[in-house]
């Protein structure tokens, strides 16, 4: 069955035909074409649909599209406001934070929502933040130097 | 995947009436319910959120000190709220242990009692605390232990229709403590092999008073390591009450052999879990009662 949701996506009202049985994660991708936001095990293991609702990271295949109205809504594409990338995703850039690309966006909101609530996180504490998102080429390392990184230049200003 | 509709009720009565027939499944987190639904093994024709019911969503410090979960409240927020931080420390942890931060923003602390794995983390420690539920149904609520919840993996003894509305967590008792221990191959992501909470209460004398061993992911449903507990009463703690209570508890444990670890394997983890689990709560009582 088909239905009409009205939702908060990056900031804009949208008006979604999307059939009931929908996740976010589909709705997100093929109702609205916000592909950054990546399908993996569509199990809530792996974290490459990682999005923020109302501000904190989950994982869009384990919600229904349903339960997105009258939620704030936040995807990948929003990171870079204006064409400027996020501290998170420069550092991610600098440090050589992503291979395949394929978990970054998740990796990169699951930071950001980490440091909005933790400017200064311990590598404990980052490692912690991105263990739900699984990176399959294996580069935590880098990752979690850029994610360090960012942190530092905050105590720095 | 069935075709079904989706219900956002506003208040506990709206939600009993929303789980009127079999078609009906409760929605929380769904972290469980949205994957078994993708994949099959679980059936429905009307979606029932709870997490717009203020009741379910909110945390409440009780005046008589206690605090009174709402079953859909995200693990989260339990972790996060002060007074769970701060008197039952060994809840807080244990929400921190389930998933990773999207799956404990989103999954619920009356989900993770009601979806009934025997490897539930969250349920040890409020058995410890000797947690009560408060559930809804046609006929009005009714209290009854968690402990009593649990009749089998995935099966609770919630009624046709009936909806864990919150979950209550007594006063804490003076000179007591709990602690959830779990051993899993990798740190975070991961289901416990077997999990142990433990709690104590202590006379004023130093000699245990009141204990109570919960044993996880070796038995059907979470198990009371009874024999442990009993051989605990009336002792001074010391290394070697807690190696005979491990060695006991592991008599307790009725564990299966799987592809997570064989039988013998689990009793030998709940017989290490539990004297670790039990010379934790000392060390938080020894510091607790230095403070006195």
């Amino acid at each position: 069955m088909k239905t009409l949701l009205m939702c908060t996506v990056n900031g804009e009202e949208r008006t979604v035909l999307a059939d009931t049985r929908d996740t976010l994660l589909e709705l997100l991708r093929d109702r609205l074409g916000l592909t950054g936001t990546k399908e993996g095990c569509s199990n809530g293991n792996c974290g490459t649909c990682t999005v923020l609702v109302d501000g904190e990271p989950v994982c869009a295949c384990l919600v229904l599209a349903q339960e997105a109205p009258g939620r704030d809504v936040m995807t990948i594409e929003a990171l870079s406001a204006g064409g400027t990338l996020h501290p998170v995703q420069q550092a991610l850039v600098e440090f050589g934070g992503t291979q395949c690309g394929f978990c970054t966006p998740g990796i990169a909101l699951s930071a950001k929502a980490l440091l909005d609530r933790n400017p200064h996180p311990s590598e404990p504490e980052i490692r912690h933040a991105i263990a739900g998102n699984l990176c399959r080429c294996t580069g935590y390392g880098k990752i979690v130097d850029a994610i360090a990184a960012v942190a530092a230049r905050t105590q720095g200003r | 995947m069935q075709d079904f509709s989706y219900e956002r009720p506003d208040s506990v009565e709206a939600a009993v009436a929303a789980m009127r027939d079999g078609e009906a499944r409760a929605l929380a987190g769904g972290t469980d319910l949205i994957a078994q639904l993708r994949e099959g093994r679980r059936r429905a024709g009307r979606i029932v959120d709870l997490k717009w019911v203020p009741a379910l969503t909110s945390i409440a410090a009780l005046p008589d000190s206690g605090v009174l979960i709402g079953a859909a409240v995200s693990l989260s927020a339990v972790a996060q709220h002060a007074a769970v931080a701060a008197d039952y420390p060994a809840v807080a942890q244990s929400a921190r242990l389930i998933g990773s931060v999207q799956i404990q923003n989103r999954a619920s602390l009356g989900g993770n009692i009601c979806n009934a794995a025997p490897s539930a983390d969250a349920v040890p420690a409020l058995i410890c605390h000797g947690a009560r539920a408060r559930v809804a149904g046609a006929d009005g609520q009714r209290e009854m232990a968690v402990e009593a919840l649990f009749e089998g993996p995935g099966r609770t003894a919630l009624e046709f229709g009936e909806i864990l509305i919150s979950i209550l967590l007594p006063p804490p008792e003076p000179r007591s403590a709990a602690t959830y221990l779990r051993f899993t191959p990798r740190r975070e992501m991961d289901i416990a092999v077997a999990g142990v909470g433990t709690w104590l209460r202590l006379a004023v004398g130093g000699a245990v008073a009141a204990a109570r061993v919960v044993l996880a992911s070796v038995g059907p449903v979470p198990l009371r390591a009874l024999s442990a507990e009993t051989a605990l009463i009336g002792e001074k703690p010391s290394p070697a009450l807690f190696q005979e209570a491990g060695r006991l508890a592991a008599g307790d444990a009725r564990p299966i052999s799987d592809t997570r670890g064989s039988a013998d394997y689990r009793r030998s983890l709940v017989a290490v879990l539990t004297r670790r689990a039990l010379a934790d709560c000392c060390a938080r009582l020894d510091g607790r009662m230095e403070a006195l």
